[in-house]
């Protein structure tokens, strides 16, 4: 076990230890609070791996939009301060499921794998990343703007508020013919 | 040398709870937030394969489904908090296809018929 090796555990753990908390607590903000804790322990994994550029990403995207996003949404949807009772199914699929596909996919990876040893990457930086994706990958990535966008567009429509009902916007509109 | 079984390792059980949260959780917010940790489990794989070829390619990967993931965050809350309003409730076990809105918000039916016809 080399210095890497250790950490890459150390950090390992905390990433798992987080998002046990994220799946179990009673309380919703807290679950967001953990999944920072979780988030935050890939990104430093990331930074072991030597993929500094996706770190920060990682950082920037997911602990400073995504966990914020989520937390407005745990406050819009007026959710309780405090333990919530009603927030878990049975166990016993979810557990079997979960179980399964965890500790299945471990032990493949430990079979294929549990023998490699590969040389501490050196730090990248983003100059590889960028060179990658204006070469390889410029349509995947013009096509993901596209995306972007449809989502944008679609959050947009979405979360607009109702207009008045039928009959009411009809009787507005009729004496007036303003539209 | 570094072993990359550790990371991959963590990865997969990251993946495995993710899977326990969304089929565990009622609320749809938690079940987003276990969403999350799956795609981060798959970002921690594309990763970690790039230490086995001395390429990139996984980074970009993984850029990309951060991208992706922050879209889908996106139109996934305004569908929870459009769930919201129209029911006063995420609880996704209560949610019917086919049923009427709640007494609460009786005005809301036809205005979601309106929007179709705007958009």
């Amino acid at each position: 076990m080399t210095l890497q090796d250790v950490l890459l555990s150390v950090v390992g753990l905390v990433a798992v230890a987080g998002g046990l908390a994220v799946v179990t607590t009673k309380q919703l903000v807290r679950a967001g609070l953990w999944l920072v804790v979780a988030l935050g322990a890939v990104a430093v994994e990331f930074l072991l791996l030597g993929a500094e550029f996706a770190a920060w990403v990682q950082v920037l995207i997911y602990v400073g939009a995504v966990v914020v996003l989520l937390l407005f949404a745990v406050m819009l949807t007026r959710a309780p301060i405090g333990r919530s009772t009603d927030l878990d199914r049975p166990a016993l699929p979810a557990a079997l499921v979960g179980a399964a596909s965890g500790l299945g996919l471990s032990a493949l990876f430990i079979a294929v794998f549990g023998q490699f040893r590969v040389a501490p990457p050196a730090v990248g930086t983003a100059e590889r990343i960028g060179d990658a994706v204006f070469s390889d990958w410029v349509l995947p990535f013009e096509v993901l703007s596209i995306l972007l966008l449809a989502a944008l567009v679609g959050a947009i429509v979405l979360s607009r508020p109702s207009a008045p009902p039928a009959d009411a916007l009809a009787d507005a509109v009729a004496p007036g013919s303003s539209r | 040398m570094i072993r990359p079984v550790i990371p991959l390792v963590t990865a997969a059980l990251l993946f495995g709870i993710g899977a326990y949260g969304v089929l565990r959780r009622r609320n749809a917010v938690l079940v987003l937030m276990s969403v999350e940790l799956m795609l981060n489990a798959v970002n921690l794989i594309l990763v970690t394969g790039d230490t086995l070829r001395e390429r990139v390619t996984g980074q970009v990967f993984a850029l990309f489904v951060i991208v992706i993931a922050a879209a889908e965050v996106g139109v996934g809350l305004a569908l929870v908090l459009r769930l919201f309003r129209l029911r006063q409730d995420i609880n996704t076990d209560q949610v019917a296809l086919d049923d009427e809105p709640r007494a609460a918000a009786p005005s809301e039916e036809p205005a979601l018929a309106l929007d179709g016809e705007q958009a």
